[in-house]
Order: structure tokens, then C-alpha cells, then sequence
């Protein structure tokens, strides 16, 4: 069973082939072949898992490969393997995906690309297990870039609005600059072990423990970046005239700063840390990590089935993935393993903070998406292998839950804004429950799944040998998480309706079965990973075992969520704190994270418009330049010679042809005077000449 | 054996009446038989110079037979000619056959 692991990837690309040639004939039936494909995908993965767990004990890990691109001197092969982490991922994807499908039915019905829908749904799908699925890094990349642009084709999917297209485009270019990083670590890995197999890398790993790269001037760089963003930040929350001299002088006054304090000198790195920062570069820009972290909140414009498969459960845990599966390599040298846990630790923290003030049901999720990728992150970098995993795991239910609860109140309020909704939990009971698991899950609560790999989590970060920091940032991520998802429990389904003109309605079962199965799943997937009977570690695990149990952490990672949802409860719910009376004191504070820390406004100005600049110097360059002068310039000039040379051949070169041609004529009319008919005449001529020559040769030599 | 320039002689006065000929007489055949006397003072030449300048060698008259060979073939070509030049225009005088000058 195991080696036809290939054919679950493969059995979405045919549902995909089939509904993108025969999707006008298909109409509304090309859902069912999206969900016969995924459902056979799904069947495939538990036979092998059934497999992998029953008949090989999950021993040995299954590789299989085939010959694919013949080289110089070697192979470059293609390939899929099977171990733990491969099945736990396939389980969510299929799970995720074919509930989110079922959702769609309901979902999408009526939308005029309804089979397109499915056919993006099943490429995404088919890109993503066969992202899982891959052995070698060079198919993982393939996968990624697949699975990226799926991400793009579905947010941008009504693109007759211009903001899906523009969240489209800016979610495609923003992982795309993460994408290279991805690309660069795998060429250094090609060229350094000359393989693209990872079990041939891994073997390999420890000679690129070794020092060898030599990084100058690092210190240099990080000021320039300092110095530009400070000026970024200065020219995006200033107005006026002051603006642009102010700016110009933050940016030279922390680049100096900067590069005062920032140690100078070339830095020596192990090639393993080069390759593990600029593959986790890519994870940072597929899994939305600070800073490449601004797609994700504008890519909750796509349809929001999409939202809850690819921007919250899979694509975006691709990149905790790809850390996780390239854990060999990062573990070697601890330095990208630091930097993951430092990025992770900031983002969730970072993000969570700008949940708070979003009014957009999806834009809260998108940034508690952000926010709880950042935990994973966190985890595999403090050397929770298994903690980051169970999160991705557990975070993939009940977040889709919870985006497929948001696209439930969506279809059945017609608006996205919060704002406009409230006391929705009479009119859409099944829908409130399953998001109140989802949420509890979220948050943590005890007995739900997410309180498993949360403290999971924490407990790692609270052994850290990097410091307390990190945990201490995963702690507050807990109760900034409780508090901004209380405060979207009470405005969406808690109070009195707020919007009379909104007549909200149950969504049908299609669409409520997915949510209930994907609620059980928030509450059971935590069972799994026991403190006291972790089945989960048994299998997927990393190195030396787990860390001792520890009631102090759980304490306070629960009670840190507690906290969150009573005073949440206490501001929206029960109001004793007036948000009214604190807006004086906060209101800076709300407009920072309003603007999202003016992120979107410093890449515009530092990278948006210098590149727009630019490009329309370049444009004009082209067009006045070697549009201009240089093309223009020597057409005209060669049209000028031409006519020169024109009038040369005309008179000349013709005048000359001409000129034989009429002297031969004239020649020809002198001379055919002589020739007269008369033989006689001729012979006369020919003996008078006889008689001369003979004449001159007898008498005058 | 007479000297030499008898032959020559008389080789010259055949000659002579044969250019008088070509060039007096109108008719085309008449021309023709001139043609012929001028052939045969040069053959009285050749045969001529054959027995008095290389006596044992016979050069001379196998190329005044030759002479003769072609003469004979010129003759049937020129009479050929002549002969549908009659049936063209009906008279065979030279001076009047002038269609093709110019």
C-alpha cells in the first residue's frame, strides 16, 4: 500500500485535469468530483497510515524513487517517502480539505465559476500532498511553488473586485520573495552535497557543520535595513511639510545608531545555518512570519472556504513544514534554530496584538493565523519538535472550524464587518457552538485540543537555553489570543443584533456537518498527545526526549488565557470597563495597530514606490533613450544614407549600365549600314584586304 | 620536268579568272563554279610545291584531295541552298537576294 503513496497527490491533479476540460458540462456536479478525488485521497492515506502504524510499526521510513533529470555526472531523481510527520500531514490536509470542499457546496453555490472553484480547490490539494509527500527538496519546491499558486489563483478568484485582485497579486510577490530564499538554500544544499534527495542531505549534514562561510560587513547591511525602515516608519506616520526632511533624518539617525552599536567584522557561519536562514526565509514568507507576514491579513479577500484550507490550516503550515521536515539540518547548527524561535516568538506576539482592533471577522482570524503559525515557529525553534508539529496539527481543525464558522455567519449575514452583527447565537445555533469549541480550543481552555499543544509549546520554550524571553512572549501570544477571540465571540453572536436591515438565517447542513466534524476534531485531536501518554511524541519526534511535565507552566499558560477571556468579558461582554473611557489613554495605541504597525505603508515607501520610481524612470528611459535616440535615431539616419545611396545608384551605377547598353544600340544602327546583301560587295572587301595585307607584308618588311 | 613557276603560272590565272568570276558574274551557280576554279588553282599549288619542294613526301596532294572532298561537299551544301532559294523567290540572282540584310 505504502508505494502507492504517489497516487494521492496524483488523484486531485486528474479531478483537477477533468473539471478544468469538462467543467462547463459538469456544472454543479464538478463538486462531487472534487470530493470523490479527495475522498479517495483521503481513503489512500489511511490504508497506508494504517499501514505504516500496524504492519511496519513506523519503522525505517519508506523512500521510493525514479530517475528524473539526467545530469553531467549524476541523477537528479524524483521521489515520495512515507514516515510519521508524512501521515499526520496527509491526515489533516485530506481531513481539512474535504471538509472545507463539502463547506464549499453550500459555500459557493451560484457562484457563476462554481467548477473553476473546485478545479483550484483539487490543484490546491494535489500540490499540497504532493508537498508532503516529496523526498527530495527539489519536488518540495516544485509543491511550494504550486501550492503558491493556487494561493494566488484563489485569493484573486472574483477578481472582478479589485482589492481580490490586488490581495492576489500582493500575496503572490510578498511569498515570492520568501520563495527565493527557498530557492537559494536549495541550490547551496545541491551544490554542497550534490543531491537533492533529503535522506542524502541529512547524511551529510555533519560536513556542513563546519564554519566555512564568511559573511562581511553584516553589521553594515543591518544598519542600511535599520536605517531605511526607520525612515519608512517616520515618513508613514508623519504628515505635513516637515515630513520628508524629518524622515530622512530618523533613517540617518538610527543608521548611525546603528551602526555605532551593531558589532562590525565578517561573521562565520556554518553552511548548514546558511542553508537552514534562507530556507526558513521561505517559511517566513509562506507562513506569513514578520516580517513578510502583510499577504496573509489581505488575502482573507479570496472566498473564505479558501481562507480556512489554504490560509489558515495547510499552505501557510507549509512553511512550519518545511522546517520541521528539514529539522536534521537546522538542528546541526543552533543558530537558525535561535533565529526561528526569535521570529516565531515576535510574530505571535506581534500579530496577536493587531487582532484585537480588527472590525473584519476574517482579518481577526487572518492575524490570529499569523499569530499562532508564529507558536509553531516558536516551538520547532526552542526544540519542540513534537510541540510545533501537534500545534500545526491541532491549530489546522480548529482554525479551519473557525474560518469555516466565519464563512457560515458570512452566508448567513451577508457582511463581513463585526460591527454590523451581534447576537447571532439564537439565530445560527449550530454555527455558534461549533465556533465557541473552535475558540475554547483556540484559546486553550483545558480539555480541548489547542490546551494540549499550547503548553506543549510553552513547556519547551520554558526550557530554552536561549532565556525566558520567548516564553514569556508565548504567554502573553496565550492571552492576547483569549482576549481578541472573546471580544469576536461577543461582537459576532453575543448582545442584540445591531444591524436591523441583517436578517441572519442558519447555513444548511452542507455546510453545518463540516463545521460539527471539524468541532469534534478541535475537541479529540488533543487526546493524541496526552502529558501522560503521548502517543503523538511516540511517533513524531525529534533527538532526546520531552521535558518534564510542569504544573507551574501550565498554570501559567492557562491562566494566562483565563485572563484573556474574563477581560475580554469584562470590556464587550459585561461592559464594566468602558472602552469609550480608555480611548483617550489608548488611542495612540488603537491607531498603531489600526494601521498595522504601518507595515503596508513603510514596504510602500520604502520598496513600493522607490521601485515604482524607478521603473518609470526606466520606462522613460526606454522610451525617450533607446526608443528615441537610439532606434529612432539610427532609422532616420539610415534612412537619410539610404536616400544618398539611392540617388548614387540612380545616376551612377544606372547611368553606367545605361550608357554601355546605348552605346552597343548606337554601335549596333552605325554598323549595320555595311552589312548590305550584295556578295559581291563582300568579296570585293575581302580581296582588296587580302591584296593589302599581302601588299604590306611583300613590300614593306 | 618544268620549273616550278609554271605551274605557278597557271595556278595564278586560274585563281585570277576564278575572283573574276565571283565577282562579275550575278548568278549564284556561276559563283559557285568560280569558287570551284579558285579551289582547284589552289590545289594546282599545293600538288605543285609537294613535287618540287619535298619531292618524296606526299603532304601536298593528299591535301589538295582533301580539298577536293570538301569542295564537293561545299558544292552539294551551296547547290541545296540555291536550290530553295529558286523556290523561294523564283530566280537565283545574287544581287536581287538581299532579305536578310539588315
Amino acid at each position: 500500500m505504502i508505494q502507492l503513496a504517489w497516487l494521492i497527490p496524483v488523484i486531485p491533479l486528474a479531478a483537477f485535469a477533468a473539471i478544468i476540460f469538462f467543467g462547463p458540462k459538469l456544472k454543479s456536479n464538478a463538486a462531487y468530483v472534487a470530493i470523490a478525488a479527495i475522498v479517495s485521497s483521503f481513503l489512500i492515506s489511511a490504508g497506508i497510515g494504517y499501514e505504516w502504524f500496524f504492519v511496519h510499526h513506523a519503522q525505517a521510513a519508506a523512500n521510493f524513487y525514479a530517475d528524473w533529470i539526467p545530469t553531467g555526472t549524476s541523477v537528479l531523481r524524483i521521489g515520495f517517502g512515507v514516515d510519521s510527520l508524512t501521515i499526520m500531514m496527509l491526515f489533516v490536509v485530506t481531513i481539512v480539505s474535504m471538509m472545507v470542499q463539502i463547506f464549499s457546496i453550500g459555500y459557493m453555490h451560484g457562484d457563476p465559476r462554481y467548477p473553476r472553484f473546485f478545479a483550484y480547490l483539487s490543484l490546491f490539494t494535489a500540490a499540497m500532498l504532493s508537498l508532503i509527500i516529496a523526498n527530495t527538496i527539489l519536488l518540495m519546491y516544485i509543491s511550494w511553488e504550486l501550492v503558491g499558486l493556487t494561493s494566488y489563483l484563489l485569493i484573486g478568484f472574483w477578481f472582478e473586485k479589485p482589492e481580490a485582485m490586488r490581495a492576489a497579486k500582493k500575496a503572490f510577490l510578498v511569498t515570492r520573495v520568501g520563495d527565493v530564499g527557498f530557492f537559494l538554500g536549495l541550490l547551496l544544499l545541491y551544490l554542497n552535497t550534490g543531491t537533492v534527495e533529503l535522506a542524502g542531505i541529512f547524511k551529510q549534514v555533519e560536513l556542513l557543520k563546519i564554519p566555512q562561510v564568511h559573511i562581511p560587513a553584516l553589521g553594515f547591511v543591518a544598519s542600511i535595513i535599520l536605517g531605511i525602515m526607520a525612515y519608512g516608519l517616520a515618513g508613514a506616520v508623519l504628515k505635513g511639510t516637515k515630513r520628508l526632511p524629518v524622515a530622512i533624518f530618523a533613517g540617518l539617525a538610527i543608521f548611525g545608531a546603528a551602526f555605532m552599536l551593531i558589532p562590525h567584522g565578517p561573521v562565520q557561519m556554518s553552511l548548514a545555518a546558511v542553508a537552514s536562514l534562507l530556507l526558513f526565509w521561505g517559511a517566513v514568507g509562506k507562513s506569513a512570519q514578520f516580517p513578510l507576514h502583510v499577504w496573509l491579513p489581505d488575502a482573507m479577500q479570496g472566498p473564505t472556504p479558501v481562507s480556512a484550507l489554504i490560509h489558515a490550516a495547510t499552505m501557510v503550515a507549509a512553511g512550519v513544514y518545511l522546517v520541521a521536515r528539514m529539522y536534521p539540518l537546522f538542528h546541526v547548527d543552533m543558530t537558525a534554530l535561535n533565529v526561528v524561535a526569535v521570529v516565531g516568538a515576535f510574530t505571535a506576539v506581534f500579530a496577536a496584538t493587531m487582532g484585537i482592533v480588527m472590525n473584519d471577522i476574517k482579518q481577526v482570524l487572518a492575524y490570529s493565523t499569523i499569530s499562532q503559525l508564529g507558536y509553531m515557529m516558536m516551538g520547532l525553534g526552542v526544540g519542540g519538535y513534537t510541540a510545533g508539529l501537534f500545534h500545526l496539527m491541532t491549530h489546522a481543525y480548529f482554525k479551519a472550524n473557525l474560518f469555516l464558522g466565519s464563512g457560515s455567519v458570512i452566508h448567513g449575514t451577508g457582511t463581513q464587518d463585526m460591527r454590523q452583527m451581534g447576537g447571532l447565537y439564537k439565530k445560527m445555533p449550530y454555527t455558534f457552538w461549533t465556533f465557541v469549541i473552535a475558540t475554547a480550543a483556540l484559546a486553550g481552555l483545558p480539555g480541548f485540543a489547542g490546551f494540549f499543544s499550547k503548553d506543549e509549546i510553552l513547556l519547551a520554550a520554558y526550557h530554552w537555553h536561549g532565556g525566558k524571553m520567548v516564553f514569556y512572549a508565548g504567554v502573553a501570544g496565550a492571552f492576547l489570543t483569549a482576549f481578541y477571540m472573546t471580544r469576536l465571540l461577543a461582537m459576532t453572536f453575543f448582545g442584540e443584533p445591531k444591524d436591523k436591515e441583517i436578517h441572519a438565517h442558519e447555513s444548511s447542513k452542507v455546510m453545518v456537518i463540516p463545521l460539527m466534524v471539524l468541532a469534534s476534531l478541535s475537541i479529540l485531536a488533543g487526546y493524541v498527545g496526552l502529558p501522560w501518554n503521548n502517543i503523538f511524541s511516540h511517533y513524531i519526534s525529534f533527538g532526546h526526549g520531552e521535558h518534564e511535565f510542569s504544573w507551574a507552566v501550565v498554570a501559567m499558560g492557562t491562566g494566562a488565557g483565563l485572563f484573556g477571556i474574563a477581560f475580554a468579558s469584562l470590556i464587550w461582554i459585561w461592559p464594566v470597563f468602558r472602552f469609550a473611557s480608555l480611548k483617550p489613554a489608548l488611542g495612540w495605541v488603537q491607531t498603531l495597530l489600526a494601521n498595522k504597525y504601518y507595515m503596508d505603508d513603510i514596504y510602500d515607501i520604502v520598496i513600493i514606490r522607490p521601485l515604482m520610481i524607478s521603473t518609470r524612470a526606466m520606462f522613460a528611459f526606454d522610451r525617450w533613450v533607446i526608443d528615441y535616440v537610439i532606434v529612432n535615431g539610427t532609422g532616420w539616419i539610415t534612412l537619410q544614407l539610404s536616400t544618398l545611396w539611392a540617388i548614387f545608384d540612380r545616376y551612377v551605377v544606372d547611368g553606367i549600365v545605361n550608357l554601355v547598353g546605348e552605346l552597343t544600340k548606337r554601335g549596333g544602327y552605325a554598323l549595320r549600314y555595311v552589312q548590305t546583301g550584295i556578295v559581291q560587295q563582300y568579296a570585293l572587301i575581302l580581296v582588296v584586304c587580302v591584296v593589302l595585307i599581302g601588299w604590306y607584308f611583300v613590300l614593306l618588311r | 620536268m618544268p620549273p616550278v613557276t609554271w605551274y605557278l603560272y597557271v595556278s595564278a590565272a586560274l585563281f585570277a579568272l576564278g575572283l573574276f568570276g565571283i565577282m562579275t558574274r550575278r548568278n549564284a551557280i556561276a559563283m559557285l563554279m568560280s569558287i570551284e576554279l579558285m579551289l582547284n588553282a589552289a590545289n594546282i599549288n599545293l600538288v605543285a610545291f609537294s613535287g618540287y619542294l619535298r619531292g618524296h613526301t606526299l603532304v601536298g596532294q593528299i591535301f589538295a584531295l582533301f580539298v577536293i572532298a570538301i569542295a564537293a561537299a561545299e558544292s552539294a551544301v551551296g547547290l541545296a541552298i540555291i536550290i530553295n532559294v529558286y523556290r523561294t523567290v523564283k530566280h537565283i540572282d545574287a544581287d536581287d537576294i538581299n532579305l536578310m540584310k539588315w
